[in-house]
């Protein structure tokens, strides 16, 4: 074959001197810049380029647009490679490589064709038919082997290499088409100084000018087309953008768009591939034109069949024939244009058969025209080889232009629910209902079909549009242009008894579908498309869901508007997920905080671990430890000799102040605040409104009207937000403010029995440390480090002699290294979150285990923390009998008697001697730990009346785990009971 | 959706966080006779309108104001955005 042998001589809007080589199906081709790989692929003669999704069928390119339903390639290769990319919007570029899809062996010898012949036993509905039984088959056998046959392109399974970017935008107007509707309207809108973004999907703006050889005051159309554009271009209030799809119209004048910024690039060298844009509009205008529609015949799904208009975009825009004997099957007066455009060009014209028995609307030279007339079949497996009409004749052709009229393109209209009407008088649906806030439409898209009609309506919208701004519009515009004919009549399928007629090429189903859909029973629009498949998948119907409505009303004997329609969501075509993620891919999906001693204990052998959205350091391993375990051990044993210290700056931090900010706190937590005297922390409970225990932490009284508040670290931020809502709705009128500074200060736990030796080398004069002057629960506002601004608690988690320091974040790294140098002598240690963890277990503390949500203050032995003497967030619905039963659980420790044994948490407890069943179970085990002080398995659980069972031995079960050992109840206090360690 | 703040104008939902209706600002008086019936209707009975719904949001993302929006359920439409802390007072809370 030549090179781009249905190339025409002349004409077409591409760059000839750019002569682009791309591969298809491993053959090599050459097209031009400006052409599609569809316009390269008619160019070159290959018609046929895809397999059916359902029985396999040859299929060529159908349509010049969005719309398509057939010609669906994978493109590039590897970890590039795309499926399901629609060649007739895919642009092409120099080493372009796309192959055909769905098909096994060639695509000239698809092994799975065979499943046309089975066809009568694949009508709608036969998976929910055909696989019912045996039951045990359908995950076995059934559904693999339909995945394998089934389905359309294929992924790489590889990570997508591209870089995706996400951004926004804010408009006045945003123009959603850039057709001549759309142009025209940006023009009026932007020489009035409007703010306008207007998009359109396409990379060259225009709109059907491109594709049409209408004029415009006077110039070809797409010349017109090309001059706004420039014009516009030159505005600063205008942004134009192709090769970008809105896709939804969201609440609020929001909308989705998607820009391809390198796709039509064969290398992205480092750019994004693609940008999901977030579009603030004040209002919108849709102005997306009309997708035309097919007419279902028998056997009308060969290649070479295709859309009347797309012929039109082929032979005007692309200077492409696609076909050497061009015949014409119309039901209205646009399709009569198909054929003079291609006399125009020197493409030859076999016939036009009009269904309608009318005069013909333009005059043909040498063309056979046959007036109500239809196709009842065609022949030529891979292409078009001829037709044969109603009247008994054959006609040889190899391009079929099929023209059913236009569909409005409503889909934008539809995301917010609104419901098209139908038009009796164009035959098509049109926006209605409620349309998204702030959106209008005009032009095609709202029914107005004919050029210079839809000229004015744009330009009339956008004045109504700028007027509703407040804008002055600077001038009005006429456009001199025709209105082309467009009558038609309403035929949409030829009936048929034997043979398939297509009405969705992209999911098989025909007209016989569809009726069969009716009889048994789906023979509601949203029924028949789930049953049927009809107008699902990457197409969603856009060439055959009105012909199917139809169909359908034909078979209830109603009109069409009675029948209904589906309405659309977005998006209007489909979305890379890879866009909708944007950055947020792998870590960055969900980025980590780092601690302010991150970069010391990065340096000093942490393991780290996520703790909410934390990293933190899990355990320091020094040399010679086998596993995590020894490193815990050993933490925990030094911290408890000597010293040890561990980041908690990951606990919540709410400053309070004001003058009510006591009064404030006595409300929120359970236990009473007013009298905490300053220089004092105070452990402190809040309940939900519900009753249930709901965070604790410790706020220490820094001023008479200056607190400051810890939380759990995984409740910071919403214990803030409930302060503020106790703050702003419930208590008003109270003197007080908060802030949050978890990230403010840095703050470190200095455990052990030489915390205070460490402390007093760091702190400055004359600061005294002793027991006296800074007893257990003091805290202060000091100097450490010779004038750096620290403050210090003396609170315990771990039990030992204990301080928590706190320092501005900034000085956060470099403190935890003066305190590691000034505990060198100690032998202090860095420890980690199992550490801490261990150690609170040992002494007994509830922790997120324990607060998990289902858990009430007397549950977890605290109910002496609820103050009798006033009202606090959650008191009331804690009250409730049902809430306090007689055999309620509470929280105890655990001890093996058999010291060798390990706990689990998650276990049950079942009284000794009775069942290991459900109707037995006591309770649960919430947190468990080796301690190295003890030298055994502790755990900390839940249990009925646990506070008077003390000494008994239970059963500690988990049959998931095959875990069955005896405990004996204790207290929950491990070590130091009586807390003498801390107080020293 | 876009929020029309009182203050600072319109922003994003997404710089907001969502609670509820906006009876939780009338927490009922603990010291009430029929307090624990008050708060079991407070805690746990809501209605669920298809229309018009006041509505707390918070703008976590922003001024950390909470805000009582007016929003139509059913099409989204916000007729009102207020201060919460304004309509509190107004509905008599005080301290």
């Amino acid at each position: 074959m030549t090179e781009q042998s249905n190339r025409l001589a002349h004409g077409g809007l591409i760059n000839r001197d750019k002569r682009l080589s791309f591969k298809f199906n491993g053959t090599g081709f050459k097209g031009y810049e400006g052409d599609t790989l569809a316009s390269a692929l008619l160019a070159n003669g290959k018609g046929f380029v895809g397999r059916s999704f359902k029985y396999h069928r040859p299929r060529g390119i159908f349509s010049a647009g969005p719309e398509e339903p057939n010609a669906l390639v994978q493109l590039r290769s590897g970890a590039h490679q795309e499926p399901n990319t629609r060649a007739t919007v895919a642009e092409l570029f120099d080493g372009l490589w796309a192959s055909s899809q769905n098909h096994i062996g060639s695509l000239e010898f698809d092994l799975m064709s065979v499943t046309d012949l089975a066809a009568p036993f694949l009508s709608a509905g036969f998976y929910y038919k055909t696989f019912m039984w045996p039951k045990a088959f359908w995950e076995k056998v059934y559904e693999p082997l339909i995945r394998r046959s089934a389905g359309l392109g294929q992924l790489s399974m590889k990570d997508d290499p591209d870089t995706y970017d996400k951004g926004f935008l804010h408009c006045d107007l945003l123009i959603i088409g850039a057709g001549p509707a759309g142009l025209a309207a940006a023009l009026t809108a932007g020489r009035s100084g409007a703010r306008v973004i207007i998009a359109d999907e396409d990379f060259v703006m225009g709109g059907r000018l491109n594709a049409e050889t209408y004029g415009i005051n006077g110039m070809e159309g797409h010349l017109w087309a090309q001059n706004a554009v420039a014009e516009l271009a030159a505005m600063d209030n205008v942004r134009l953008m192709s090769r970008t799809t809105v896709y939804g119209a969201y609440d609020h004048g929001v909308f989705g768009a998607l820009e391809r910024k390198t796709d039509h690039l064969a290398q992205s060298n480092g750019k994004p591939r693609q940008i999901l844009w977030r579009i603030y509009s004040k209002r919108s205008l849709l102005t997306a034109g009309a997708t035309e529609r097919p007419i279902a015949f028998p056997n009308n799904d060969r290649p070479g069949v295709m859309l009347a208009g797309a012929v039109r975009s082929y032979v005007n825009r692309y200077a492409v024939a696609p076909g050497h004997k061009v015949s014409v099957f119309t039901n209205n007066d646009d399709g009569w244009r198909t054929a003079s455009d291609l006399q125009k060009q020197g493409v030859e014209v076999v016939a036009v058969i009009d269904v309608r028995n009318a005069p013909a609307p333009v005059s043909l030279n040498g063309v056979e025209t046959i007036h109500g007339a239809h196709i009842v079949d065609t022949a030529g497996r891979k292409g078009l080889k001829s037709i044969k009409l109603s009247n008994g004749k054959t006609i040889a052709t190899d391009c079929l232009a099929v023209a059913g009229g236009w569909n409005p393109n409503v889909h934008l209209t539809c995301h917010q629910r609104g419901k098209p009407e139908w038009r009796e008088d164009i035959l098509a649906f049109v926006p209605g209902g409620t349309l998204p806030a702030g959106m209008q439409v005009a032009g095609a898209a709202s029914g107005t079909l004919t050029l210079k009609a839809g000229l004015q309506d744009a330009a009339q919208s956008a004045e109504t549009i700028l007027n509703d701004l407040g804008m002055a519009v600077k001038k009005s515009e006429s456009f001199e242009a025709e209105d082309e004919a467009h009558s038609a009549t309403s035929f949409w399928h030829v009936k048929t008894t034997g043979k398939r007629a297509w009405v969705d090429l992209q999911n098989d189903v025909t007209t016989k579908d569809i009726k069969l859909s009716y009889q048994e029973g789906f023979r509601s629009v949203e029924h028949l498309k789930r049953y049927s498949t009809l107008g699902m998948a990457t197409d969603q119907g856009k060439t055959s869901n009105i012909a199917g409505l139809a169909i359908l009303a034909e078979c209830s004997g109603k009109t069409i508007p009675e029948t209904g329609t589906t309405i659309f969501r977005p998006p209007y075509t489909p979305v890379p997920i890879g866009a909708l993620a944007g950055r947020a891919r792998g870590k960055d999906f969900r980025p980590y905080r780092l601690t302010p001693s991150h970069k010391w204990a990065e340096a000093n052998g942490a393991t780290f671990v996520e703790t909410g959205n934390w990293l933190r350091a899990q355990w320091f391993a020094r040399k010679g430890e086998k596993g995590w375990r020894d490193s815990v051990d050993r933490e925990v044993q030094m911290t408890r000799a000597s010293v040890g210290i561990c980041d908690v700056t990951t606990l919540g931090k709410i400053d309070i102040q004001g003058k009510d900010a006591a009064e404030f706190l006595n409300h929120v937590y359970t236990n009473a605040f007013l009298k905490l005297p300053v220089g004092k922390t105070r452990y402190g409970l809040m309940l939900r409104e519900d009753g249930i225990a709901y965070d604790d932490g410790t706020t220490a009284r820094l001023g008479e009207n200056h607190f400051v508040m810890t939380t759990t670290t995984a409740n910071a931020v919403l214990v803030f937000r409930r302060l503020e809502f106790a703050r702003q709705c419930l208590w008003p009128d109270l003197d007080v403010h908060l802030i949050s500074t978890t990230d403010g200060w840095a703050q470190f736990a200095v455990a052990g029995p030489n915390s205070r030796a460490l402390l007093q080398k760091v702190v400055d004069a004359p600061f005294d440390l002793s027991s006296e002057a800074f007893p257990f629960m003091a805290c202060a506002e000091l100097t450490v480090c010779g004038g750096t601004p620290a403050r210090l608690f003396r609170i315990s988690f771990s039990g030992e002699l204990a301080y928590q320091i706190a320092v501005p974040s900034k000085y956060g790294n470099a403190m935890m290294g003066v305190l590691m140098q000034a505990g060198e002598e100690f032998g202090a240690i860095p420890y980690g979150t199992e550490a801490l963890g261990v150690m609170r277990i040992e002494k007994g503390h509830a922790a997120g285990n324990e607060l998990n949500g289902q858990t009430t203050a007397a549950n977890l032995g605290l109910g002496g923390f609820v103050s009798a003497k006033k009202d606090c967030i959650g008191k009331t619905l804690s009250q409730r009998p049902e809430m306090n039963p007689e055999d309620d659980i509470r929280l105890v420790g655990f001890k093996p008697v058999n010291t060798q044994d390990a706990l689990l948490a998650g276990s049950h407890f079942i009284t000794k001697g009775e069942r290991e069943n459900m109707a037995n179970d006591q309770g649960w085990m919430s947190s468990v730990a080796y301690s190295p002080s003890l030298g055994h398995s502790i755990g900390l659980g839940f249990i009925k009346n646990g506070q008077s069972r003390m000494g008994e031995i239970v059963k500690v079960v988990n049959p998931a785990r095959g875990v069955n050992v005896e405990a004996e109840i204790v207290s929950p206090h491990f070590y130091d009971p009586e807390g003498g360690l801390q107080r020293g | 959706m876009i929020i029309n703040h009182p203050l600072l104008g319109p922003r994003d939902a997404a710089e907001f966080v969502y609670l509820g209706d906006a009876s939780l600002i009338d927490r009922p008086d603990p010291n009430a006779d029929d307090a624990a019936e008050a708060f079991y209707e407070y805690g746990y009975l809501r209605d669920n309108p298809a229309g018009e719904h006041q509505e707390l949001w918070y703008h976590e993302q922003g001024d950390r104001s909470w805000l009582v929006v007016t929003r139509n359920t059913v099409t989204h439409e916000i007729t009102k955005v207020e201060i919460a802390r304004e309509i509190a007072k107004s509905r008599g809370r005080s301290r």
